[in-house]
């Protein structure tokens, strides 16, 4: 067995010696170098890689169990940052499902006759989104909530070969910065609409559009938690000029917001993790991407649909396929192939275990937390709110002092404060973001405002 | 398979003369080799285009290919019954499965296409 | 396993399936009724064990690398730890918020930083990324990344890829959407990059080649030196598609061999599971030359620990929100872990002995365009079947389905017909890979003697050869939808 290590080394690999010597025996071979031999010897590494010593379960579990413990997270602390992902609650069944291995480990259901599970579970997922964003037609995910919004951007770009696309500055700036970087090749102009109290400004954006714009993008909730007003009227304006309506959406609350397809979009997108996905560091989660159906040839992304099998039976399967790379190429709407499909499973059984009940409660809990914290927060002294639009879950206040210092003071207290908008809207010093979900409690907002309000009595 | 009264384009396309318009469509041997066809993208009326331009694509359940424009004009119809019921292209490609009528710029380019016969020996060679 | 119902089929007013705290505070928000919803989506109304028994049939009727073999060509598609699953839901990295200042997130930051190092070792690089969600997304990065360097040196009339006929489809496409204009060069006649077609094809306006190796023939491109000299003389970046990259662990590496750029499938090579189609991770390495253009942030580690910088002028910016999918990265990271140097080597070796042993048990009975030694995968042809009773290789894939086996990869790569590309992975034994030998031998038999039973494949399953014209032409992709509507097929009230 010379320079075979194979064998007994790791429990993922299952050849013994005996097998190694039958196969090698088959093959008329003596050592595995004579399967490499077109490998010339200038490219051949000759010395072993070099690597950690391998370790076994247990200590794996030691190593990086140690590790994980120097993370803060959120049962250690309160947590009040938001920005697109939230703190939500997960219903347990979600992770006995989505844990099931013929889920998890099931490639992508090219083969419908053994991939029905998955096909049908992305038929439903299609047709939750669809009655979300109030539009025909959902893709089967994206890889975010950024990448779904700048597939949107570069979709219209097809539909309407327009060069300008118009970005609301109050859209998450990771997204814009995404947007920016897949149009940036292709000769996409991107202009930022500026802001008003908070909000799309409506009357810059009226003297930015014209006949050479693509699409107007607005984030509803935006970047800083506040509902965008007048979002009719935005779609009129936009389909004035002939240009598309592209809303980039939290799913939790089209649970009691307008859909985007009632107010007028052309196409919805928006982050999936609300929808049932842990946080895990921002991913994986999961984009939405859902669309008119006159745009269906246009759509980014894999689409499941339901036919009937030689004998008749109703069925699903991978459909409008000739959209995408591996049959078209070069000229396919997009270069998408995996995506992200567990995500999209994981937040249709969210959203089969909430009903539209449900995800009214989570709002409504959400919201009611929010109206607390502002009402308690705001009446301490020098603290305001920065913006007078109203918001559901998420806000920004004003502090008469950097948000950095009271930000290190709470995680003394095991709180991790809000988000400093300064970093990405120099314009806004010393304002604090901060989100709030059903699972804030009345406690952790109490204790939240009193240790501002020691902050604030200490500061000079 | 290749009616005589056509002229052909090494690229799949037929024309026939009507009227003093040039009717184009794609081959029965394209439609063949495409499978079933389940949508097409055709240019809008007025869409002017030379000869050899893309004037469409068409996609079948596990292809999708380009359309080129035989012969140069500006197009008169385009058939929209084709959005609804693209299984035209392939149940009748000379017939029902028409695509576009162009006013032809020179109608000379048609001399410059296969005939049926050429045509046949283009696709069985 | 008999048809599953829609959930909304599940439905019946009054139910729930979710367990909410009550409200502490009675304040509504002060939101205008004009921009609220008139009426509640339509989501089903079910209890949770509804839900449960729902997903749990739909998860029956999934074939998945825990339920069986899948040799599917190019997605190595090689069993997936548990432990993997285990660590990665530690509540140490399920739980971390992606805004939380970097002194709380060290440990998540430490991992992160020590698997773009092992990345580095294991292929060869200067330094990795990695935030790119799936492989298409890294090849896109790469691309970007290229065009980033050319407009920097401000050599702007690279705007040109050249691409072998034998790439997978997600290389044209992300060269496209990084604004290069793509040029595919043919496969010589050993199923290699021909060094003549290439030279001729390069030019002073060629940014990049584009090549995965082992090819998607499951070839070694053995002149890689040749081709990188070729690229290199005219100033062009040379690009790893690392789709293949189980061959050559500990073996052979991208950065020896001339790469520039790389990209690696996490759900590929390092064991982590699909998803039914997602999420990956497509980690990308460069060469120092390029590191000024990765993505942003960027790790960086000094004696205060790690951090977080966007402070890279240069840089193409950011790929997706955040800093990549972490749970995918972690899977990895303890996967290198786990099998260390010699583990990773053993896994490529005998992914390559499995490959060409079944390769040598079927070299008879189907027709192998490119004969000799193989790497991790090979692609045989079906022509021989077709020619002589009409079975096409998706018949071949179809029927395999009543052995109990996933198909191959069929009809890829383009070049070769009836193609059916085939990749037994390290994990399976021998005893699962005769089976399978034995399977296809059997289909070859049959495919003489009696033709339709192959051709009328699959008979075992539930659902047989869905109608795939009906589906694109008359697309039902929601319900309740015009379609469902009208065969009065409304399950619930």
């Amino acid at each position: 067995m010379k320079n075979w290590s194979v064998g007994s080394i790791s429990r993922y690999l299952p050849h013994t010696a005996e097998d190694i010597e039958e196969m090698q025996k088959e093959l008329g071979i003596s050592s595995p170098e004579e399967l490499f031999q077109d490998i010339p010897g200038e490219v051949r590494l000759h010395r072993p890689l070099s690597l950690p010593p391998p370790l076994s379960e247990p200590e794996i579990l030691q190593d990086v169990g140690n590790l994980l413990e120097r993370n803060v997270f959120w049962q250690k602390a309160s947590v009040f940052l938001g920005g697109g992902h939230y703190v939500r609650h997960i219903p347990h069944a979600v992770d006995f499902l989505a844990s099931r291995s013929e889920f998890y480990t099931a490639y992508t259901p090219y083969q419908p006759e053994v991939s029905q599970g998955t096909l049908q579970a992305i038929y439903e997922y299609q047709s939750v989104m669809a009655q979300l964003t109030g539009l025909d037609v959902s893709n089967a995910s994206s890889y975010d909530g950024a990448t779904a919004l700048a597939d949107a951007v570069r979709m219209a770009h097809q539909v309407n070969s327009r060069p300008k696309a118009l970005l609301s500055r109050a859209i998450h700036p990771h997204y814009r910065q995404v947007v920016r970087t897949y149009t940036s090749a292709e000769g996409q102009e991107i202009q930022e609409i500026p802001l008003q109290d908070g909000l799309t400004s409506l009357s810059a954006l009226q003297a930015m559009l014209d006949s050479q714009t693509s699409c107007v993008v607005i984030q509803n909730p935006n970047f800083f938690g506040c509902v965008e007003a007048n979002l009719k009227q935005v779609a009129e304006m936009v389909h004035r000029q002939g240009a598309l309506f592209i809303l980039s959406v939290d799913p939790i609350s089209l649970g009691i917001l307008a859909p985007p397809g009632e107010v007028g979009a052309d196409i919805a997108t928006g982050e999936g993790q609300p929808l049932g996905n842990p946080l895990s560091f921002g991913g994986p989660s999961f984009g939405f991407l859902a669309t008119r159906k006159e745009y269906i040839w246009k759509l980014p992304g894999r689409l499941v649909g339901r036919t009937v099998d030689r004998n008749g039976k109703p069925c699903y399967v991978l459909t409008l396929q000739a959209r995408e790379q591996h049959i078209k190429r070069e000229k396919a709407t997009s270069n998408i192939c995996t995506n992200n499909a567990l995500g999209a499973l994981r937040s249709l059984i969210y959203l089969s275990l909430m009903g539209a009940e449900g995800l009214k409660e989570v709002n409504l809990l959400s919201s009611s937390a929010a109206r607390y914290a502002c009402d308690n927060l705001t009446q301490l002294p020098g603290v305001h709110l920065l913006f007078p639009s109203p918001f559901l879950f998420e806000f920004a206040l004003q502090l008469p002092l950097p948000p950095e210092g009271l930000n290190s003071e709470l995680l003394n207290h095991r709180i991790i404060g809000g988000y400093p908008l300064q970093k990405d809207y120099p314009e806004f010093k010393n304002a604090w973001l901060l989100a709030f979900t059903e699972l804030t409690t009345k406690e952790q907002i109490d204790t939240l405002c009193q240790r501002v309000k020691e902050w604030l009595s200490r500061a000079p | 398979m290749f009616p005589e009264d056509l002229r052909y384009s090494e690229s799949h396309e037929w024309v026939r003369l009507e009227g003093g318009l040039g009717v184009i469509g794609i081959t029965y041997y394209a439609q063949e080799q495409l499978g079933d066809v389940v949508h097409v993208e055709l240019p809008p009326v007025d869409t002017s285009l030379k000869k050899g331009d893309i004037f469409g694509t068409i996609e079948s359940v596990k292809a999708s290919s380009d359309l080129y424009a035989p012969v140069s004009g500006t197009v008169v119809e385009v058939n929209g019954d084709l959005s609804e019921e693209p299984e035209r292209i392939n149940q009748d490609p000379y017939g029902k499965g028409w695509m576009i009528v162009v006013e032809m710029e020179y109608p000379e380019e048609l001399d410059h296409l296969l005939t049926a016969s050429a045509y046949e020996k283009l696709v069985s060679g | 396993m008999p048809l599953e119902p829609l959930i909304f089929s599940y439905s019946r007013k009054g139910r729930k399936g979710y367990s909410l705290p009550r409200p502490f505070h009675p304040a509504p928000h002060s939101i205008p009724s004009e921009s609220l919803r008139t009426t509640p989506p339509f989501l089903p109304e079910v209890n949770e064990q509804d839900v449960i028994r729902h997903f749990v049939h739909l998860s029956q009727m999934n074939f998945a690398v825990d339920t069986g073999f899948y040799p599917l060509g190019s997605c190595t598609m090689k069993y997936n730890p548990k432990l993997n699953e285990i660590i990665a839901n530690l509540p140490g990295i399920r739980n971390l918020h992606p805004l939380q200042p970097v002194e709380t997130v060290q440990g998540i930051l430490q991992i992160y930083s020590e698997l773009e190092k092992m990345l580095c070792e294991i292929f060869g690089m200067d330094a990795f990324t990695l935030q790119p969600a799936a492989g298409a997304q890294g090849e896109f990065t790469a691309m970007l990344l290229i065009r980033a360097y050319f407009q920097k040196k401000g050599m702007k009339q690279k705007n040109q890829v050249i691409i072998p006929d034998s790439a997978h489809g997600t290389n044209p496409a992300s060269a496209r959407m990084a604004g290069f204009e793509v040029h595919q060069i043919p496969s010589d006649a050993r199923g290699l990059v021909s060094l003549h077609t290439l030279q001729k094809a390069v030019t002073e306006r060629t940014a990049a080649f584009m090549l995965t190796n082992p090819n998607t023939l499951g070839l070694f491109e053995q002149d890689i030196l040749k081709i990188a000299e070729i690229l290199h003389n005219v100033g062009a970046q040379l690009f790893y598609d690392g789709a293949n990259a189980n061959a050559i662990l500990g073996i052979s590496r991208p950065g020896d061999m001339g790469f520039d750029v790389i990209h690696t499938n996490l759900h590929k090579t390092f064991s982590t599971p699909h998803g039914g189609g997602g999420p990956g991770a497509g980690p990308v390495g460069v060469k120092s030359h390029l590191i000024p253009f990765l993505p942003v942030p960027r790790i960086l580690h000094d004696d205060n620990g790690y951090h977080l910088s966007e402070d890279f002028p240069d840089s193409i910016g950011r790929m997706k929100s955040f800093f990549g999918n972490t749970g995918v990265l972690v899977r990895a990271y303890v996967y290198i872990r786990e099998l260390g140097a010699e583990g990773l080597k053993a896994a490529s070796q005998a992914a390559v002995l499995n490959a060409n042993y079944l390769l040598h048990r079927l070299k008879e009975a189907y027709q192998v365009p490119y004969p000799g030694f193989c790497k991790h995968e090979f692609v045989l042809s079906a022509e021989k079947q077709k020619r002589e009773s009409g079975v096409r290789g998706l018949d071949i894939a179809k029927r395999l389905m009543d052995f109990g086996f996933h198909p191959p990869t069929v009809y890829f790569p383009l070049i070769v017909k009836e193609a059916l590309m085939i990749e037994p992975p390290e994990t399976e034994s021998l005893e699962q890979v005769k089976k399978f030998a034995d399977a296809l031998l059997q289909i070859a038999v049959e495919a003489k003697e009696t033709p339709d039973v192959v051709k009328n494949a699959p008979h075992t399953t539930e659902i047989q050869r869905p109608d795939e014209a009906l589906a694109a032409r008359k697309p039902d992709l929601a319900f309740p939808s015009p379609y469902s509507q009208k065969s009065g097929e409304i399950g619930w009230n």
